[in-house]
């Protein structure tokens, strides 16, 4: 797929589905399909598909623990093991467990990233590389706190750690209403995350529509929202009216709700339902990794493989038939004279 | 077989100042990757496996057939066979079903790959040669792709995409790099572990594993070597000793009742410069005195099923409880060996420890130091490196380091100990303590960065040089670089394949550096009981100070 073709196809699907929620709404006013069907189907998906998911995946066992080690093994009590060590090549559930967090929740794996240099192929270096672990780190936490602050919708009252984390997004507390850091950062990230795609020609040969889409599709939540609460200042009250009806499972539609509302609500929903059908999964898959989530004691330990079946083997007896005479001449012990 | 490197044709046409003339950023005018179809190029593959190889072990489809020629002769429903493989290994492997749905292509494992280093193949970017398969996954299994078709990335399994996955699939070398840096740990070397699996049903080996396999099922070893034959080789290496050191060394074969049962790669008693470690070996447990013994039905320590069927590999393995039941061994010791080792330690108990019912095998206890190795408590099995370092740990190798004071040393941590172990600090202390003038190559290039030396998972052909030799130069170019700067001339490692794969490559792109097992070096230093005053090394040279003396 050529990188015109996958960005066209990509914009194009972000750029229908927002004219199809505008021409929902403000043409054929069809509030309840936008604002209470749509939104309930995808919450459905999303959740059902993720399950899903996470069932069809757990129902293939792991017949082999083959973890990646990326430190010293536990041997010999006086070989030195750093926490390091621990960590990368865990031997007790303890590491493990530790080893996952650090993955999960510091993206350790992408931290250790370097940038091939080859020049003329004469002196080949690795630098480091932490633009992509920067960028993603960034692109999720944001991701994170907007998903968090967007509880204020759905709760009533608000935990207090949606005010503590307004309060703080909201630090520097210019504009009216007062800007979040967080999807200013967001949008920066998704952009950067966009842009290397473009630019770098390895990045542009492997990338398919399906990296494309959830790239503008966030841009797209992004923009919306940001026009949503900047540019037209949506009616809060009446949209938290509409959102805890949701909640509450008493669905309302409250007049004088901007039609833009209704399409950053399209856009999330079809966020949401497209979730377990892409790569988007790796969100639940990465727990599941073989290659991190189980300790390297299989020296010590048997991992069990439920299917291990029994193969046809060469027996010694069927070895010793063979070549016994040849054994025999030269000197070698044998079982049948 | 050696390669004449001077030659132009056998890395593909190009000079050596061509070589290198790559880039490794795909043009923004370049096709895509699902319209550019497969060019296989000669010196770039491995020669298609002999029937016959495919008949000693029960394999479907063996038939003549050439990787250059337009028709594979595929049975007729080679398509239905394939697939009906994938769904089945989808549902037996997590690692597969997984790493087909959650890579986000980020690129993180792009220029991680040596292929891909040193070839600049877009398809050699572990990312492309996993989407290779996951493009059919995608057609297949997902309703995006069964929808969208190539919109989607999914494509389906044609005649060309076939020979795409079987070209790429062996030119992986299975050796995990790109698992490091993955965010999710998607390995690649498992899904090609897998698709080498579908392809075997097919018949679509290459000779250079199948081979091995065969040869390995019926003799005991990947050469082919029969039992009378290992024996006159050990014998050989018992006169080379005897004219280096002055001493007799008598090793036992096939013996009951020993002790420890001794497997090693059957490519250190055939090949230099792994015979120099193979007597190394030998004269280790010579002055031990061990009550140990070696077989000849269980003669390789290596196995080329990993690189063929996961059944293979259990069956091929099963050889080693098998023959120490039947000598009644307390436990058995493994010689330097990469990939042996990744099967013992994450497969072979998993498969295999049902054998151990009936033998006498215990936790593995030296019986020079009565250490007990309770990391092997399970599969007991020991490294000989964890072997030797514990002895030297507890003074009981009388050692003269600077014998080795001709060499400047560097290590190589081979894929499989470094990544599917984490075997990392013994082979070091060892060295540290058998010479004088060690220097690690640069982190990003050993330890779990360690590169493959281009030969791995059954690759080391002589056909294939160009792939060898540009899959081998991240590891070359950083032996390069301790040479310019500490003058390094020898190059250690702990695997049989690096040992035969590595003196081509030095001479290619270091031809200043020899290669060598960590273990000759131990036996190279280690004074013997009873030894003539020493002037030569293992391979005859002189040592030094002694380039004068009478005898060389």
């Amino acid at each position: 797929m050529h990188i015109i073709i996958s960005l066209t196809v990509s914009f194009l699907a972000v750029f229908g589905l927002v004219v199809i929620a505008f021409v929902g709404v403000w043409g054929a006013h069809l509030e309840w399909l936008f604002g209470v069907v749509i939104p309930y189907l995808a919450a459905i998906t999303f959740f059902v598909g993720i399950v899903y998911r996470v069932i069809q995946w757990g129902k293939s066992p792991v017949p082999f623990r083959i973890p990646s080690t990326c430190g010293q093994q536990k041997t010999l009590p006086w070989i030195k093991r750093s926490y390091v060590d621990k960590l990368d090549n865990p031997f007790t559930t303890g590491g493990v467990v530790c080893r996952m967090i650090l993955e999960v929740l510091c993206f350790r794996s992408l931290f250790r990233n370097t940038r091939l240099e080859f020049g003329d192929g004469k002196e080949i270096k690795y630098k480091s590389a932490k633009w992509l672990w920067l960028g993603a780190m960034a692109f999720h936490y944001t991701f994170l706190v907007v998903i968090l602050r967007h509880l204020r919708f759905f709760t009533e009252p608000m935990p207090f750690f949606v005010k503590i984390i307004e309060n703080v997004d909201g630090f520097f507390q210019f504009f009216l209403p007062t800007v979040y850091q967080s999807g200013l950062l967001l949008g920066a990230a998704v952009t950067f995350l966009l842009l290397r795609r473009i630019i770098d020609g390895k990045l542009r040969y492997i990338s398919l529509p399906a990296d494309y889409f959830p790239l503008f599709m966030i841009l797209g939540l992004v923009t919306t929202g940001v026009l949503t609460r900047y540019v037209f200042k949506a009616d809060v009250v009446s949209i938290k009216e509409l959102t805890m009806g949701l909640v509450a499972f008493h669905p309302v539609i409250p007049e004088g709700i901007s039609v833009i509302f209704y399409i950053h609500l399209f856009l999330v929903s079809v966020f949401f339902a497209y979730f377990p059908f892409s790569k988007l999964t790796h969100m639940a898959g990465v727990f599941l990794s073989p290659t991190r989530n189980v300790s390297n004691n299989t020296r010590v330990v048997r991992h069990i493989n439920p299917w291990n079946y029994p193969v046809k083997v060469h027996t010694y007896e069927a070895y010793e038939d063979e070549f016994r005479e040849k054994m025999k001449d030269a000197g070698l012990p044998v079982d049948k004279e | 077989m050696p390669v004449d490197l001077k030659q132009k044709d056998v890395m593909g046409g190009h000079r050596k100042d061509e070589v290198l003339d790559i880039d490794h950023s795909p043009s923004f005018f370049k096709r895509g990757w699902m319209n550019t179809p497969v060019d296989i190029l000669p010196s770039m593959h491995c020669f298609a496996c002999e029937p016959a190889r495919l008949k000693v072990v029960d394999f479907p489809n063996p038939r003549q057939w050439s990787v250059m020629d337009e028709d594979w002769k595929l049975p007729k429903d080679w398509n239905k066979i394939v697939m009906d493989a994938f769904g089945d290994r989808l549902d037996r492997f997590r690692t597969l079903k997984l790493f087909m749905d959650i890579c986000v292509r980020c690129g993180a494992c792009a220029d991680k790959c040596h292929f891909f280093i040193g070839s600049a193949d877009p398809k050699n970017m572990p990312v492309m040669r996993a989407e290779l398969i996951r493009s059919v996954y995608r057609r297949n299994y997902t309703i995006a792709g069964k929808v969208f078709g190539k919109l989607a990335g999914a494509r389906d399994l044609t005649y060309d995409v076939l020979k795409e996955w079987w070209y790429y699939l062996y030119q992986c070398s299975e050796c995990r790099r790109c698992s490091v840096f993955c965010p999710y740990g998607i390995d690649t070397a498992d899904i090609t572990i897998i698709g080498r699996e579908l392809t075997n049903l097919l018949g679509l080996n290459i000779d250079w594993i199948a081979a091995p396999v065969a040869f390995c099922y019926r003799t005991g070893n990947h050469l082919g070597i029969q039992p009378h034959a290992y024996k006159g080789m050990l014998e050989f290496f018992q006169d080379e000793l005897e004219d280096v050191t002055g001493v007799r060394v008598e090793p036992s074969y096939n013996r009951k009742g020993a002790e420890v049962l001794f497997i090693t790669p059957s490519g250190d008693v055939f090949a230099d410069p792994g015979t120099f470690t193979c007597m190394g070996y030998m004269a280790l447990f010579h002055e031990l005195g061990i009550d140990i013994t070696w077989s000849t039905y269980a003669s390789e320590g290596g196995n080329f099923g990993l690189f063929t069927s996961h059944e293979m590999m259990k069956r091929l393995n099963s050889k080693m409880y098998l023959e120490a039941k039947r000598l009644g061994v307390k436990w058995i010791l493994g010689g330097e060996c990469g990939h042996m080792w990744r099967v013992i330690n994450q497969y072979m108990a998993t498969m295999n420890y049902d054998l151990t019912e009936g033998t006498k095998l215990e936790t593995p206890v030296s019986p020079i130091t009565g250490t007990r190795f309770e990391n092997s408590s399970g599969t007991k099995m020991v490294h000989i490196c964890e072997f030797t370092a514990d002895l030297i740990r507890h003074g009981k190798l009388k050692l003269d380091p600077s014998r080795n004071d001709n060499l400047k040393v560097t290590y190589h941590d081979s894929c499989n100990p470094a990544r599917a172990m984490g075997l990392m600090e013994e082979p070091r202390y060892v060295i540290n303590n058998v010479c004088n003038h060690f220097y690690e190559m640069p982190p990003t290039t050993i330890r779990e960065q360690t590169f493959c030396c281009g030969g791995g998972s059954g690759l080391n052909a002589g056909e294939d040089v160009e792939l060898r030799m540009r899959g081998g130069l991240p590891r070359a170019n950083a032996v390069r670089y301790v040479h310019d700067k500490y003058g390094v001339n020898m190059l250690s490692c702990i695997c049989a394949i690096d040992r035969a794969v590595f003196p081509d490559l030095m001479k290619y792109w270091v031809p200043e550096c020899e290669v060598t097992g960590v273990h000759e070096m131990v036996a190279n230093a280690m004074v013997l009981e009873g030894e003539k005053k020493r002037t030569v090394d293992y391979r005859g040279e002189p040592l030094p100070g002694m380039e004068d003396a009478e005898d060389v």
